[in-house]
């Protein structure tokens, strides 16, 4: 069973399609207006659609025909939770009574509610604070108490609204990764302008633009091989999946790649996948010496305009380079080129 | 975690001594301090004026008696009265989505800036024995006007729009964001509210009834004209101090104080219950 919204707000220039298979997340992946909070509006039911349908497991949520709404689902029967960018506590609750109020607004025994929240209150590490009011927490407490209180609610469809958009950048890793081990099997939609958060969270990935979905598919193809020039300039990542080694990735052909773990207690061995930005790619015709840690031999398939830079596309990255560049090295299609990137450019990341 | 937000409701802070206040231009103490003076002086001054050797036997007399007792029972009964019909009111003024809204809104503040008198007269046009809706009430055996009912008809009329202004803005203040995410968690509308909406514009809740009773306890010009002033069944304290002043001004300074400690006391004490949320 899946959710699927196909939904035309005239109002927000709005008309999208869809889909997320039922336990796997999807990402929403575009600029501040794009569309992305009018998609989960009408997912949690804040918004009526003018035209169009949304169904979770096999329940029509709502269903429009030339503005005139045939079904309706009022939200709060929707189990569709919501998770926005501030946690928006409830600041006359205790964390705990925040956490318990998603089992109990459903009706539930107040010792099932009690239940709920004492496992989640520990699963999120937050027991110490449980007695205490929100004014009293930080940012990234914050939100892992929303986060646990969207959770103890038991939705069918969770709606993350640029969840770690608000928090500090100290505080972001840790909690993506905690999102990332939550969502297993939670179907979910993200809505984000941070590929990190797409990368890491999402199954699958649309990227939208002016109301509409301008490309749509798995993650790593859609953040590494964007087919749309748009898809390009929101996205647009160096991936190279393989194996720990401690201080990089050796992948399947043996090739090695220099970088950073995303946090430092990476086993050796765990399937990880090193990050760049082609920004951070130079290239060059022969093997430069000096020591930039990772070299890539390759022939150039692509030259495309990218703002003030030329993205390059080799049969194994995509690079940014001056118009300059371009020109020095005759970087044409078919030219034989070696790129290079600092290990310090490339985060690793288990994906 | 080094990000540590403000609690969305906003708490009495106590000013630190270290601050220095901008935009405070020195000579407006002069001003504020003739203001508060102006405010305190005639209360001071009624003080001054009251028989304190007698004060017991004036406001324990029979009719004294019978209007404070009358006024708390009115005053009471209209503020619930305003309760029940302005907390719907403001609510759907503040988050309801219909045509005409916004003057509706300036219509429920009509009564706050009509002389009493005049809404004394219009409630008798609709209640009156050859009101409105006098006449089909009569039949039914309703007769509202000058009796206690009209009592409290009139102190609602009047008080309903203290209630209503300082809770809607309560509620717009608070916003509809914790409201949507209770709903998303399987709060039905009646649940939010009860819940999550009233427990946030508590604070506005309280001033708003604090506000209404006081009204409600002052009410004096459309109580005389739409109920009368009958000991015991429509004279309330501040008809029984008017009437006073002419026989009796010694009494009707005593009672005059009653009037100014019963508000100071509910202002008193909303104050310190809103303080301590």
């Amino acid at each position: 069973m899946t959710f699927e919204l196909t939904a035309v707000v005239p109002s927000r220039g709005f008309d999208v399609t869809l889909d997320v298979d039922e336990g796997s997340t999807l990402a929403l992946l575009g600029p501040n207006g794009a569309g992305k909070s009018t998609a989960l509006g009408l997912a949690a039911g804040t918004l009526r659609p003018h035209d169009g349908e949304i169904t979770l497991d096999g329940t029509r949520l709502a269903h429009a025909r030339a503005g005139r709404t045939e079904a309706w689902v009022a939200p709060h029967r929707r189990r569709v939770a919501l998770l926005a960018q501030d946690p928006l506590l409830f600041p006359h609750l205790s964390i705990r009574d925040n956490i318990s109020f998603g089992p109990r607004a459903q009706g539930r025994p107040r010792r099932e509610a009690a239940a709920a929240a004492a496992r989640w209150l520990d699963a999120m590490d937050l027991v110490h604070l449980a007695d205490r009011r929100p004014g009293a927490l930080s940012g990234g407490q914050g939100q892992r108490v929303a986060i646990a209180r969207a959770l103890a609610a038991a939705p069918r469809l969770l709606l993350l609204d640029e969840p770690l958009a608000a928090l500090d950048v100290d505080v972001t890793p840790a909690l993506r990764q905690t999102l990332r081990r939550l969502l297993v099997g939670q179907t979910t939609i993200i809505a984000t302008h941070e590929v990190l958060d797409a990368l890491l969270l999402a199954d699958e990935v649309a990227v939208v633009d002016d109301g509409r979905v301008v490309e749509r598919g798995p993650t790593a193809e859609v953040l590494s091989r964007p087919r749309s020039a748009f898809a390009a300039s929101i996205a647009g990542l160096n991936l190279v999946s393989g194996t720990w080694t401690g201080d990089g990735v050796v992948t399947a052909s043996g090739g090695v790649v220099h970088g950073y773990a995303s946090h430092p207690e990476v086993p050796v061995g765990a399937a990880m996948t090193a990050v760049f930005r082609p920004a951070a790619v130079a290239l060059h015709l022969t093997d430069p010496h000096g020591s930039p840690r990772n070299t890539f031999r390759g022939t150039v398939r692509s030259v495309e305009p990218r703002g003030d830079l030329l993205r390059v596309r080799t049969d194994q990255l995509a690079a940014d380079v001056t118009p300059q560049a371009v020109a020095e090295l005759s970087l044409v299609p078919g030219r034989a080129v070696v790129g290079t990137v600092k290990a310090a450019e490339v985060d690793v990341y288990p994906v | 975690m080094t990000t540590t937000r403000a609690p969305a409701t906003s708490r009495r802070t106590t000013r630190d001594p270290a601050e220095v206040p901008a935009g405070l231009p020195r000579w407006a103490y002069v001003p504020a301090a003739a203001g508060g003076l102006f405010v305190l002086l005639p209360l001071v001054a009624l003080g001054t004026r009251v028989d304190w050797a007698g004060y017991w036997s004036l406001v324990t007399s029979e009719s004294s008696r019978a209007a404070l007792a009358l006024s708390l029972q009115t005053a009471t009964t209209s503020t619930l009265l305003c309760l029940i019909l302005g907390v719907p009111m403001a609510l759907v003024l503040a988050r309801g989505r219909f045509p005409g809204r916004d003057l509706l809104r300036s219509l429920v503040l009509v009564p706050l800036v009509l002389p009493p008198v005049v809404g004394g007269i219009a409630l008798l046009s609709a209640f009156g024995r050859r009101g409105l809706l006098g006449e089909s009430m009569e039949v039914l055996g309703l007769q509202v006007a000058f009796s206690t009912t009209a009592v409290v008809l009139a102190q609602s009329f009047v008080a309903l729009p203290f209630l209503v202004v300082s809770l809607e803005g309560a509620l717009r203040t608070a916003g509809e964001r914790y409201d949507v995410v209770a709903a998303s968690l399987g709060a039905s509308p009646t649940t939010v509210l009860r819940r999550v909406t009233l427990p946030l514009v508590w604070p506005g809740l309280v001033s708003g009834t604090v506000l209404a009773f006081a009204r409600a306890l002052g009410e004096f010009g459309a109580t005389i004209t739409f109920a009368g002033s009958l000991q015991g069944v429509t004279r309330t304290l501040p008809l029984e101090v008017y009437l006073q002043r002419e026989t009796d001004p010694d009494a009707a300074v005593a009672l005059s104080l009653l009037l100014v400690a019963v508000a100071v006391a509910v202002i008193g004490l909303t104050h310190r219950r809103g303080a301590s949320r």
